[in-house]
């Protein structure tokens, strides 16, 4: 009774968990079960059964209630299609001007709106690559086929690759120094000579377009929730469940309402990198001390000039870590999107995956993570970048960035001209190095890897088999034995016993979705994985993070390692492991694992630097040894933030889980990808996305209201 | 007096929704904790006051005494429950956005307590900043801040960002900020609370000097009394938003007008702050002794000249004219007596 009176949390947590099992241990496993089968689909089998829902028939194997919950939300997926299919083809047909034929064309007003935004994305992507790689779309978008016909010189050249890598440097030697500028020129210059140069400017267009817009409209709607309550209450959920969406999910939506090609690419990747900006946006401004503002408004500041020099600047820590963020989804989305037509690397990389070529799915990655990481770097250095006034500077002073990129671009020009006489008959390498007809590494890699399966064939198959045999298969299936009901009686009381009621309501509700959803033995194998991809990646960042802590240099140094990783696209991840692991179920764990660490190990590190130094001297005049402070002092004050650690790897996780459909998963992934390829596929994709979502929510939701109350407990709020 | 340039006429502010309707309700009488049981929270109530040109109106008052709020109302950072306000005899609740930006550009200049200097930019882009808002060219703002620079002191650390300067040294550049436009009014809320004793007296005397040279109409907030007497030409005392007495220094010491006040004025040094004029006897005596004194004389400084005197000793002004005339007893009894229950 004492213990009882002392540690009741503790108490209430084990009634919770003997409940749980109890109700595991009661409820049987029906005799029809059997794992995973395909439910709410349209199979004519005589043993399912079948109700009706807004004029919707959906059929499902039915079990005890107790067991499985009957999908009773099985027609939202049919219904969200119905209602797409209905929007672009059918609601508020309007006449408009066609400027091919002529003529006044009656449609349904969203397809129109789409067609429109469509035309404009291709356009804006259009240029950028033509500038990079030349091409006569843009000109004919502007005159018309028969125009260019007629001038066929007007198509435009392209640069040589020699102007782009040297404007990069240019432009990296003008923002951050000289450091950066060799590692753009490099970077550049490997690319080409690699074979990568059109692909990868492919990318970048494509890049250039989405990275931009996403920013704009993320820090717009960012200040228009900081300026309204309204807007940002409205805005909430939305960016709620967008943050834990898998990408992979809004593709499908996508692919009805805009077709195949960049620009639905481009617009799925704003959907996708908006919320994170608008998020970081907020925080930022609502993070500027009000005397700021008030000083601002004091030297007579319009609404304008208050926002654009003094809101903006102010918060550019948390806007630029946003930047950051919408960079980082661009590139995972240039990858991701090539599965609706999206060329450039991106394609090149899942092209060569598909044919097991490590090789060549390395070189393409490479190629994209190093664009990435420059990308990332320069905009950091554009945005702290300083101007000095005091500078006397001569006329070549000041304007030698422009002098030499104009040299080069002669220079340039003048190499590929020679470069016409050198390489007669074959291509010009100084204008431009033809895909895969650089150099290439894949062969040495695929021998690598082939070298790599033949030795240690044997040690990896044992590992291989005696982590599916013994630990995944029999996780899995514990997973997959638990009932619906006593699933929801543990996230419910959680719920409850974290945050109060209202947290068990939220949980309820979101645990209830997915489980009235057809997809409820999906969802727990995605969550086994996640769940062993995260407690995994939690131990090795909490021992990385804190191990590094242990000096300013390697935590520095940690930090920076994290920042490069974050950068590389997800997709990336899933090469290595496929040389060494080929198409498993263990290849997938393993680029979870791998990725999921990262924010497991920053947030280990920010957590321990947090700790306020004053106790520090405290306890290390309190004569406690290193391993003392670590345990008694750092650890305890840590563990707030540490959590919203685990919170972003449980995110990351679910994430790469979702990605690894694409090796070949029996979760939602899979159903996910297979949605892509479903001309009904959209419904489906969402519901399967907001599955996902919930899944990610149900965690961050719980986490969230026990840091917070931790937080407030420790005074550290 | 000199020509009005602030004027206050019973301004309020009252926190909370319907704090409008409520105050019509109440007719001008204003009581906090009424006020308070139903949401609604007092920070200025019926303050009435003016600031001729080139005066230094110290506004004293413990935190939460509503001295900051009362200072943002005539600011306009916030927008007055009810009552009226005059800049140089414009009514300033009734000018519009683009009016009052105007306002702001040319006349006024404001320092903060938390130096509010914007990160991003360097000492003199954060000088040049009101300018630059303004429209003036970058060449000559940047001119006229390096100016700025040199006049308070910070020569050589023009490039720097505040996080790489001392506090006191970013304080001189708010102060620089505030005054780049050669504003008319200059609005200071505490602007040496969050400065360390040393370097606030050093900000004080630079203050002053500074106050001299330029001849700036003046609201200071501060929560230190000493300051306030230091600083002030006249001082008014606020608690829970009520101003408690408004008037110079020495009346303030010599009559306290409330309990409050008494508590403040208990502590002070009066030979630190009154002046001879203050204490002296302007009855006409004809058994003066041979020592004259000047009447701005603080008493501190010529406290020993007039206690070794063993007759009365004459007071005159700066002209020779004897104004009045002060017994050694008078002295004695102003530092050591009649404290408790005040004279």
């Amino acid at each position: 009774m004492e213990y009882l009176k002392k540690y009741p949390k503790l108490f209430q947590w084990l009634f919770l968990l003997v409940v749980f099992f109890a109700l595991c241990f009661a409820i049987d496993v029906p005799e029809t079960y059997k794992f995973i089968r395909g439910q709410a689909e349209f199979v004519k089998d005589p043993n399912q059964s079948v109700y009706f829902f807004l004029g919707k028939e959906v059929r499902y194997y039915a079990f005890d209630v107790f067991w499985r919950l009957p999908p009773l939300l099985g027609w939202l997926p049919i219904w969200i299609n119905d209602s797409l299919f209905f929007l672009m083809n059918e609601w508020m047909p309007m006449e408009f001007w066609n400027e091919d034929t002529q003529e006044f064309k009656t449609r349904p007003i969203l397809l129109q709106i789409s067609r429109n935004l469509t035309a404009f994305m291709t356009f804006l992507i259009e240029l950028i690559r033509e500038i990079l790689l030349g091409g006569l779309e843009t000109i004919v978008a502007f005159t018309s086929w028969d125009f260019i016909d007629a001038y066929p010189w007007l198509e435009l050249p392209g640069l040589p690759w020699t102007i782009v890598a040297a404007g990069a440097a240019i432009l990296s030697y003008k923002l951050s120094g000289k450091g950066l500028a060799l590692f753009a020129g490099l970077t550049m210059i490997y690319i080409s000579i690699f074979g990568q140069w059109k692909p990868s400017m492919q990318t970048l267009s494509f890049i250039l377009v989405a990275a931009p817009l996403s920013f704009i409209f993320g820090l717009g709607l960012g200040i228009a929730a900081y300026k309204s309550k309204r807007v940002e209450k409205a805005l909430y959920p939305i960016l709620l469940v967008m943050q834990t969406m898998p990408q992979y999910a809004v593709l499908v939506p996508a692919l009805v309402l805009f077709g195949v090609g960049d620009h639905a690419a481009v617009i799925i990747t704003m959907v996708v990198a908006v919320p994170p900006m608008i998020l970081l946006t907020i925080l930022g401004l609502r993070a500027i001390p009000s005397e700021v503002i008030e000083a601002g408004r004091m030297s007579g500041c319009t609404n304008w000039q208050l926002m654009l020099k003094v809101l903006i600047p102010t918060a550019r820590r948390d806007i630029l870590i946003g930047v950051n963020q919408v960079i980082m989804v661009c590139f995972s989305m240039a990858v991701i999107s090539a599965f609706i037509g999206a060329k450039g690397l991106g394609f090149n990389l899942l092209l060569a995956l598909n044919q097991l070529n490590i090789g060549l799915a390395l070189e393409a990655g490479l190629c994209i993570s190093l664009i990435a990481i420059l990308l990332d770097k320069m905009s950091l250095a554009w945005a702290n970048k300083q101007t000095d006034y005091f500078g006397n500077l001569t006329f070549f002073q000041r304007n030698k960035n422009v002098i030499f990129f104009a040299a080069s671009f002669v220079i340039g020009i003048i190499l590929a001209y020679v470069g016409t006489f050198i390489f007669k008959g074959s291509f010009n390498y100084l204008f431009e190095i033809p895909h895969n007809k650089g150099i290439s590494t894949a062969d040495f890699w695929n021998k690598g890897v082939d070298w790599i399966f033949d030795t240690f064939f044997v040690y990896i198959k044992a590992f291989n088999t005696w982590l599916i045999q013994d630990v995944l298969q029999p996780m899995r299936a514990l997973y997959l034995r638990m009932p619906a009901v006593a699933t929801l009686v543990l996230a419910v009381g959680a719920g409850y016993l974290i945050g109060g009621i209202r947290s068990a309501l939220v949980v309820a509700a979101l645990t209830l979705f997915i489980a009235l959803s057809p997809w409820w033995d999906r969802a727990l194998v995605t969550l086994y994985m996640a769940t062993f991809g995260v407690v995994i990646s939690c131990l090795i960042g909490f021992t990385v993070g804190t191990l590094c802590f242990q000096n300013k240099k390697s935590a520095a140094f940690m930090l920076g390692v994290c920042d490069i990783f974050q950068t590389f696209p997800s997709f990336v991840y899933l090469i290595p492991v496929m040389m060494l692991f080929g198409i498993t179920d263990t290849s997938v764990l393993i680029a979870v694992i791998v990725y999921a660490t990262i924010p497991a190990t920053r947030y280990t590190i920010e957590g321990l630097r947090s700790v306020p130094v004053g106790l520090h001297e405290a306890a290390t005049m309190s004569g406690v040894n290193k391993l003392q402070r670590l345990t008694k002092i750092e650890f305890p004050l840590a563990f707030p933030h540490m959590m919203l650690g685990i919170n972003q790897t449980i995110v990351f996780a679910l994430f790469m889980v979702i990605i690894g459909a694409f090796i070949g998963t029996e979760d939602l992934g899979q159903y996910i990808l297979k949605a892509l390829s479903d001309k009904n596929g959209a419904g489906i994709g969402l519901t399967l996305g907001i599955c996902v979502a919930f899944i990610g929510l149900i965690f961050d939701n719980l986490i969230r209201t026990w840091v917070e109350k931790r937080k407030k407990h420790l005074g550290i709020a | 007096m000199s020509e009005t340039v602030i004027k206050c006429e019973s301004v309020y502010k009252i926190f909370g929704e319907n704090a409008k309707k409520m105050l019509e309700e109440s007719n001008g009488n204003v009581d906090a904790k009424t006020f308070q049981e139903k949401g609604c929270i007092v920070g200025v109530n019926n303050a009435s006051f003016e600031v001729a040109k080139g005066e230094m109106l110290v506004v004293m008052g413990l935190s939460g005494s509503g001295k900051s709020t009362l200072l943002r109302c005539i600011s306009r950072l916030t927008d007055a429950t009810g009552g009226k306000i005059f800049i140089e005899g414009q009514d300033l609740l009734e000018l519009n956005n683009k009016e009052l930006i105007e306002l702001r550009r040319s006349k006024m200049g404001m320092v903060f307590q938390s130096f509010a200097l914007l990160p991003h930019k360097t000492v003199v882009e954060n000088i040049a900043f009101p300018l630059q808002i303004k429209g003036t060219k970058t060449e000559d703002s940047i001119n006229r801040a390096m100016e700025m620079v040199k006049l308070v002191g910070l020569d050589g650390r023009e490039n720097y960002f505040p996080r790489e300067l001392s506090g006191g040294q970013q304080q001189r550049v708010g102060i620089a900020r505030s005054l780049a436009v050669e504003p008319d009014i200059w609005f200071l809320d505490e602007p040496f609370s969050a400065l360390d004793p040393l370097i606030r007296k050093e900000m004080q005397d630079e203050f002053l000097r500074l106050q001299e040279k330029l001849q700036k109409t003046i609201m200071f907030i501060t929560h230190d009394f000493d300051e306030a007497l230091k600083l002030a030409d006249r001082i008014a005392i606020m608690k829970d938003g009520i101003i408690e007495q408004l008037d110079t220094p020495a009346n303030i010491v010599l009559n306290p007008a409330t309990e409050y006040v008494r508590k403040f004025t208990e502590e002070v040094p009066r030979e630190k702050v009154l002046v001879i004029e203050d204490v002296m006897d302007t009855t006409s005596n004809d058994n003066l002794g041979d020592l004259k004194v000047l009447k701005d004389e603080i008493i501190e400084n010529v406290a020993e000249k007039i206690l070794t005197q063993e007759k009365i000793v004459a007071v005159v002004d700066s002209e020779n004219n004897i104004v009045g005339s002060i017994k050694p007893s008078k002295i004695i009894d102003t530092v050591f007596g009649g404290r408790k229950n005040g004279s």
